[in-house]
């Protein structure tokens, strides 16, 4: 029996570490830990509320747009302004989040998760007439390939052409991902941490040269979507087939939705988004959404257990260092009592389950090709495909909103910071259901705790002693090479992990097993 | 092919949310593939060595990297620093890799490959000041590296290119002047080591609403024109050329928006003087350029 550990797993958000024991081949045992805590919740204790909405995007640079808005709609509910925001506010609430989370999904597949399946070295070999190819061949025979190497090394598959191609793409991509920042930068100030999304609103008034920027950026990210993200990622999957069979995971998901298409019913959970609230497993039956159903357990976790298992509103967060049997300092939360995954395929499962239309056609269309069963999603290969196919439903859906903003009508509507509140703002982030709760007395933030979608996903084991989402898509897992485990990267990056949104302390060791060190 | 410079550069990532990193994939000329791949400056290739967001490898593997890198080009690797050193618990708040079997507390590279470092860059709010980590109550003992260095007496040349994010052209404006002419000499860098060639200048000097604020016209809610100094605007004490520059290749930037400065490149961010949404209330604005008179004063 071996162990492996892998400190840092790069190309994520943030720091995180995995252990896995190995025993004849196969995974029994895994672990994720994250390695770092700014203490957010509590920097945000006793500040004007209005604050959080600036201050919580900061939790990540990667997902800041998701925090935006759902602090936005968690403080909007907390001030009584729910129902009362413009439609100019929700549409640039819906477009700036729209814009971002396309590049944010082309960034994943592209700059995180491709170095796993694409070799790089092979341009090095490139005879053609590519300007960018021949720059980075050069780049290749001055011998210094940072930071392409080191690697894990033995399981790149594709030819040479495909390789070189799909560098081209990785190239493109880049600045494919900036133009979509551009989009949100042009409603929300700047970004990464745009600062013009705020309660009751947004400060941007739109304007027709605004629209007319708008509508042309949209229909370039849609095309690329269309002709070169999701056409890459069916190339990946035929090629890396076997990866629809492995990182299975916990078989239930959750989402919050998202892209309210209606502002009129002050409950989030009921609303018209363009991505469904709800929760479904692998049977595909939709049920609804219920907030009161989401409790957080630290049984596991190295915190005070005695209010393990309830609802963010009412649980403490008091931390025990070296507590007997705790391993990891992510909390542990669930719904309806069970594990669930979040993210990408949670959303595209609970949209299919409930029927949408449009979510039916994409999905099938992708199975058909491969001739394969809804079964074939619950895997490495699924996620990526349904986080393709998320930005594709977006990307299809941004020009119509462009044109429905109303240029020189107000986007943001006046309010007055209760002397007591309380608020959740949700929101179906690019990493999963996103959740902000606040609590407001003497017209500061007397609690704030977010629930985040990478604790979902990289939770520890629950009080019931149910692993998380991505130990359990780990545990069971063949490794075929132990000094180059591209199962074990590969299944943690298919979950886009964003450990900076998902840590609340510091690591601390878990028990100490006859272990070993290979990387 | 004639001889090309590498600068073996390593960019290590503390107590960050990766948005400075994200920030810099954003430059436009030179694009982020053109500092990675090609000669940014002729004859110069930076040779990023380490960089976690974008790197191929994990694990031990690039550990070793850092040491190698950290051992064999001592005094010739740029080291660029990402995020807060958390200090309270020994640093062990946030740690990067495993050395015998033990989490390394991030502190203990910043200190020991700032030690070696040509010069370091502190890129973002965090890295320079603490940033927001360092918001009260301070949880972890947030701090930037211009600290760190002083506690442990390391005297390696410091940049400091705070934001949050940083504009990607102050990150590779930086890196290119320091690669054709060399490392900035100290007139050309403020009191808080930061290039006057980018944070020279108030915000409130170079503002488009400047001409409202010295009619004492002042926006009463947001979407209105007018200066937004009411709305918690932190422009008048806040240095950099947002408004000249722009954001996002020049599409908008925070006051274009419709929204205050939230005075981000500041050592004072983020706690300052009250909220992001309040007037600042107990400086006097000052006349241009004379807050930091005061300040010395």
């Amino acid at each position: 029996m071996g162990k492996i550990v892998i400190d840092p797993i790069t190309r994520i958000e943030g720091h995180l570490k995995v252990e896995v024991v190995v025993d004849g081949g196969e995974v029994k045992e895994a672990r994720c830990s994250g390695m770092l805590f700014r203490g957010f919740e509590k920097i945000l204790e006793g500040r004007d509320p209005r604050d959080a909405q600036i201050i919580t995007q900061r939790i990540c640079g990667v997902c800041n747009h998701c925090h935006t808005t759902a602090a936005a709609l968690c403080l909007d509910a907390a001030f009584g302004l729910a129902d009362k925001i413009p439609d100019n506010g929700r549409i640039i609430r819906n477009l700036t989040l729209g814009f971002h989370q396309v590049q944010d999904h082309i960034l994943h597949f592209y700059h995180l998760a491709a170095l796993d399946y694409v070799d790089v070295t092979k341009v090095a070999d490139y005879e053609g007439d590519d300007r960018v190819l021949n720059s980075i061949k050069a780049f290749i025979a001055r011998g210094q390939l940072s930071p392409f190497v080191p690697r894990y090394e033995g399981d790149y598959r594709f030819p040479p052409e495909v390789d070189q191609e799909l560098v081209a793409h990785y190239v493109k991509a880049l600045e494919m991902r900036r133009k979509g920042h551009e989009a949100v930068a042009i409603l929300g100030g700047k970004v990464p941490h745009a600062c013009a999304i705020t309660p009751g609103g947004a400060t941007e008034v739109p304007t027709v040269d605004k629209i007319a920027t708008l509508l042309w950026r949209a229909k370039e990210l849609k095309e690329f979507v269309e002709d070169y993200y999701v056409p890459d990622v069916i190339r990946v999957a035929e090629t890396y087939s076997d990866y629809f069979e492995i990182g299975r995971g916990c078989g239930r998901f959750l989402s919050y939705g998202e892209f309210d298409l209606e502002g009129g019913d002050p409950d989030y959970t009921k609303r018209a988004r363009l991505f469904k609230q709800g929760s479904t497993a692998t049977d595909l039956r939709h049920e609804p959404l219920d907030l009161g159903e989401i409790t957080e357990y630290v049984k596991y976790s190295w915190y005070e257990e005695d209010t393990s298992g309830r609802h963010p509103f009412e649980e403490d967060t008091k931390p025990r260092l070296g507590k007997q049997g705790g391993y990891s300092w992510i909390k542990a939360p669930r719904y309806k009592g069970q594990v669930h995954e979040v993210g990408p395929l949670a959303r595209v499962a609970v949209a299919y389950a409930a029927g949408d239309p449009a979510i039916r056609e994409m999905v099938d269309s992708v199975l058909g090709h491969f001739k394969a069963s809804p079964e074939a999603l619950f895997s490495v290969l699924g996620r990526h495909a349904a986080r393709a196919l998320c930005a594709l439903h977006i990307a299809r859906n941004l020009e119509k909103w462009v044109l429905e903003l109303k240029p020189g009508e107000p986007a943001y509507v006046e309010y007055e910071i209760p002397e007591e509140g309380q608020g959740v703002g949700i929101v179906d982030a690019a990493r999963g259901a996103l959740g902000h709760w606040i609590l407001i007395k003497d017209s500061k933030i007397a609690k704030y705790q977010c629930v985040v979608p990478t604790t979902w996903n990289a939770s520890p084991m629950d009080d019931m002693g149910n692993p998380g989402p991505i130990e359990q898509a780990l545990i069971g897992t063949k490794v075929k090479d132990e000094s180059n485990p591209f199962e074990i990267v590969r299944i943690v990056r298919s979950f886009d992990p964003c450990i900076a949104c998902a840590v609340h302390l510091l690591n601390h060791k878990g028990r100490e097993l006859k272990r070993y060190i290979i990387a | 092919m004639s001889e090309v410079r590498e600068i073996p550069t390593l960019w290590i990532q503390g107590g960050t949310c990766s948005g400075c990193s994200v920030s810099v994939l954003n430059a436009v000329a030179p694009s982020v593939k053109n500092i990675l791949i090609d000669e940014v400056v002729p004859g110069n290739h930076i040779n990023l060595r380490f960089q976690a967001t974008i790197m191929a490898g994990a694990g031990d593997p690039v550990i070793r990297v850092l040491e190698e890198t950290g051992e064999g080009k001592a005094g010739k690797f740029l080291l660029v620093v990402e995020g807060e050193i958390p200090t309270a618990e020994g640093g062990g708040y946030c740690c990067v890799g495993e050395k015998d079997e033990h989490p390394v507390p991030f502190r203990d590279w910043v200190v020991e490959l700032g030690r070696k470092a040509m010069a370091v860059i502190a890129l973002g709010t965090c890295a320079c000041f603490g940033g927001i980590p360092s918001g009260r109550p301070n949880p972890t003992g947030a701090k930037g590296v211009m600290d760190v260095f002083k506690e442990a007496g390391v005297d390696t040349p410091l940049i400091n290119i705070p934001g949050c994010p940083p504009h990607p052209d102050w990150f590779v404006g930086t890196v290119a002047k320091i690669l054709i002419s060399g490392l900035p000499k100290p007139e050309e860098l403020d009191d808080w080591l930061r290039p006057k060639d980018f944070y020279g200048t108030l915000i409130h000097e170079n503002c488009p609403r400047r001409a409202y604020f010295d009619e004492g016209k002042f926006a009463k809610k947001f979407g209105e024109p007018g200066c937004l100094y009411e709305l918690g605007c932190k422009g008048p004490i806040t240095y950099a050329d947002c408004p000249l520059r722009k954001w996002n290749n020049g599409t908008n930037w925070c006051i274009d928006a419709g929204m205050g400065c939230q005075g981000c490149t500041q050592p004072e961010f983020p706690d300052f003087l009250g909220s992001f949404y309040e007037k600042i209330t107990d400086v006097d604005v000052p006349k241009i350029g004379e807050y930091w008179k005061k300040r010395e004063g």
